[in-house]
């Protein structure tokens, strides 16, 4: 099937075959929905990379084997390292038409997977790789990683002592400042924009890298049904955005007049539920200052189109 | 035979030179002392057209074996080079990557570990990974280390064995040292050599999931088939020798090679290039009547135990010289050799030498000094001896 990858990737361009089938994730694992659609827009034609985490937790355990095209898993470290090796035998073998894809938790790439993946990103690999972000280390039991952001609970975090003290590296900030080929931050809660976004990656000939939010309700002590509701609240109350780099240049894709009261968002999640009024305040101040910058690259580039958002308050 | 040509090259080029003749599709490699030239060489190669791979300038070594492996496993030949810390670095890839049966080839330059710092030969990186799953050899001179490579490719391709292997090189001493070696024509490799054919791969049109996990119920069953195929490629590696030798005329023996070892009741058991130093020896010693010889283990993996008995069971006493030690007990090697005279009825007494640590060089005198000791070894001595420690500094 040719894809027209200039106008947007809707349902009925989505393969009716099923790529990654019959695991066993959580029940409502945002994770799984970010590799199911993802290997959909992709494709048969795709070699899939993931590293010890949920996804091969939940599909890789022998002989109940999930995914139905070619997939392997890398070290914890190795993703981005991994890919570049099948992305050199898929140029080196002359095969054509085919994708190097990786999908890596927060933990394994923003972490432990980080110096292969600035290295595949350096030497502009072609692969595409997709961090599905869901804020801490859920498969080893919700240890804090280098996503989780500030206040979030986790099992090495506490609640009593008051949750996560760090601010969450901006990974899609890391890899544009490599002057990667592509680079988007999605979420499942805005699925057109999600599978638009792998459906531009499958064209870069180079290194694309897409970070999708990714709700764990195992981790954020939420109902699964409220997923996609709460990944697209994320970017609704301004702590998610929806961005994309190219050719130097950023792109805000959802630029919000204002923002969704934070608190809600907040309180619903059990990972925050300790939060004091005070925090909530601290959280937006941050979320304001990420902001003030985010604005500042996109109205720099964008002048003629970018409305200011008034900040909403907590 | 087929025609050659004869270069002057070190240890480092030597190696290049057999990896240019071997035609691998993907090299990821990363620098690291003494190693460095191979990727530099390798680079020179790819920029002037006479390699055709896919190169990959990684950021570490970790990611040097996780490129390879990402390779591999499509159905491609792959490379790669390290040392010591390099080695250690990337310790988790190894383990990776023979439990996934991937017939990757390594030249490893052999080379102390710190701390403290020491870029200087000896062999406690690779020997501290011999449970790793791969294949390990030990060459001697660049020639060898030259002809293994080819070879490695050809042995871990096997079917029967289908696991990487390591070409161990003593670091300076074979790296950076010069020697006149012949360069095999590409047409007479590419005849012994053929493109690697597997049906373990990911494969667009036959998909499979590899690398997965395997519970209790199964995983045993995984590792006994790679043990097996570790055992088995001993037989694999003499067939390839004797294919090797009737191709170029150069034949190793196999897993040991032994010299004047046959009548000699004291004898010495080498790894590496300090085989050259004791063989002279050797020389000096028989000219003076004196019956003694020497046995070099080429491989560590698969281990050559019965090998080893079957060439040193009528010797009177067997030093076993190497430039390791694992702390706190002996020398693994000696630990091996140990092993091997376990199930014989009776053995030669065995003393461990344990020398040319960090870089420290072991001259004639030494190995002298080594048979001296053997002979008038006594079962009460002790077993485990530190060859020039000066204990005056400690």
């Amino acid at each position: 099937m040719s894809i027209d990858t200039k106008k947007a990737f809707g349902a009925r361009d989505l393969s009716d075959r099923e790529f990654f089938y019959g695991h066993k994730a959580c029940a409502g694992c945002g994770g799984s929905v970010a590799v199911r659609l993802a290997l959909k827009v992709l494709g048969e034609r795709t070699f899939t990379v993931v590293p010890a985490g949920c996804m091969s937790a939940v599909g890789f355990i022998f002989p109940q084997l999930a995914f139905t095209s070619n997939a392997i898993i890398s070290t914890f470290a190795g993703t981005a390292s991994m890919l570049s090796g099948v992305s050199a035998a898929i140029r080196a073998l002359g095969i054509k038409d085919a994708h190097a894809v990786g999908f890596a938790g927060d933990g394994a790439t923003a972490d432990i997977g980080i110096q292969a993946l600035s290295g595949a990103i350096d030497r502009r690999d072609k692969i595409i790789y997709i961090c599905y972000d869901n804020e801490a280390y859920m498969n080893t039991g919700v240890q804090k990683s280098g996503l989780t952001p500030l206040g979030a609970r986790t099992t090495t975090t506490p609640a009593t002592g008051g949750g996560s003290a760090a601010r969450k590296k901006d990974m899609f900030e890391i890899v544009a400042a490599h002057g990667i080929d592509y680079a988007a931050t999605a979420s499942v809660g805005y699925v057109q924009d999600y599978i638009n976004k792998v459906n531009k990656a499958r064209t870069i000939e180079g290194t694309s890298y897409i970070h999708v939010l990714a709700p764990c309700p195992t981790g954020w002590g939420t109902e699964p049904d409220e997923s996609i509701e709460i990944a697209k609240e994320a970017v609704d109350c301004g702590l998610w955005y929806l961005a994309e780099f190219e050719n130097s240049d950023y792109r805000l894709n959802r630029k919000p007049k204002e923002f969704a009261p934070l608190e809600p968002f907040l309180k619903r999640q059990g990972r925050y539920r300790h939060l004091s009024a005070s925090d909530i305040e601290t959280i937006a101040r941050y979320r304001d200052e990420k902001w003030r910058r985010i604005r500042r690259w996109d109205s720099q580039l964008n002048q003629d189109t970018h409305q200011d958002a008034p900040l909403a308050s907590s | 035979m087929s025609e050659s040509a004869r270069v002057f090259v070190s240890g480092n080029e030597a190696v290049a030179l057999g990896v240019r003749l071997a035609r691998p599709h993907v090299v990821a490699a990363y620098p690291i002392t003494p190693q460095t030239v191979v990727v530099e060489r390798l680079s020179d190669m790819v920029a002037d057209g006479s390699l055709k791979t896919e190169y990959l300038h990684v950021e570490s070594e970790h990611s040097a074996l996780s490129a390879c492996m990402g390779a591999s496993v499509l159905g491609a030949r792959t490379f790669t080079a390290t040392s010591s810390q390099g080695l250690l670095y990337m310790a988790e890839c190894l383990h990776y990557a023979s439990g996934g049966r991937m017939p990757i080839v390594m030249m490893n330059a052999n080379r102390s570990l710190a701390l403290p710092w020491n870029i200087y030969n000896d062999q406690r990186d690779s020997l501290s990974l011999l449970d790793s799953g791969w294949l390990q050899v030990y060459v001697e001179d660049a020639q060898e280390a030259l002809d293994m490579i080819i070879q490695g490719y050809a042995i871990a391709e096997n079917p029967a064995v289908m696991t990487p292997i390591m070409v161990n090189l003593d670091g300076f001493v074979l790296t950076h040292t010069y020697e006149l070696v012949d360069v095999p024509t590409a047409q007479s490799v590419d005849r012994f050599l053929p493109p690697y054919q597997t049906t373990n791969k990911l494969d667009l049109g036959a998909p499979k999931n590899m690398g997965f996990t395997a519970t209790p119920a199964d995983y045993t069953e995984f590792k006994y088939q790679q043990h097996r195929a570790l055992l088995d490629s001993a037989r694999v590696i003499e067939q390839t020798d004797e294919a090797y030798a009737s191709a170029f005329g150069r034949s190793y023996g196999g897993l040991v090679q032994s010299y004047q070892a046959e009548d000699a009741e004291l004898i010495l058991v080498t790894l590496g290039s300090v085989n050259g130093t004791a063989r002279v020896v050797v020389d000096g010693l028989r000219a003076e009547g004196r019956k003694v010889g020497l046995v070099r283990l080429r491989f560590l993996r698969p281990f050559p135990a019965r090998e080893l008995v079957a060439l040193t069971r009528h010797a009177r006493a067997v030093g076993v010289l190497e430039k390791n030690v694992s702390m706190g007990y002996e020398g693994t090697v000696f630990t091996h050799v140990n092993s091997a005279y376990s199930a014989e009825t009776s053995a030669p007494h065995v003393l461990n030498f344990v020398a040319g640590l960090g870089g420290r060089d072991i001259s004639r005198q030494d190995i002298i000094s080594m048979f001296d000791q053997l002979a008038s070894v006594d079962p009460t001595s002790e077993r485990v001896r530190f060859v020039n420690l000066k204990l005056q500094i400690i």
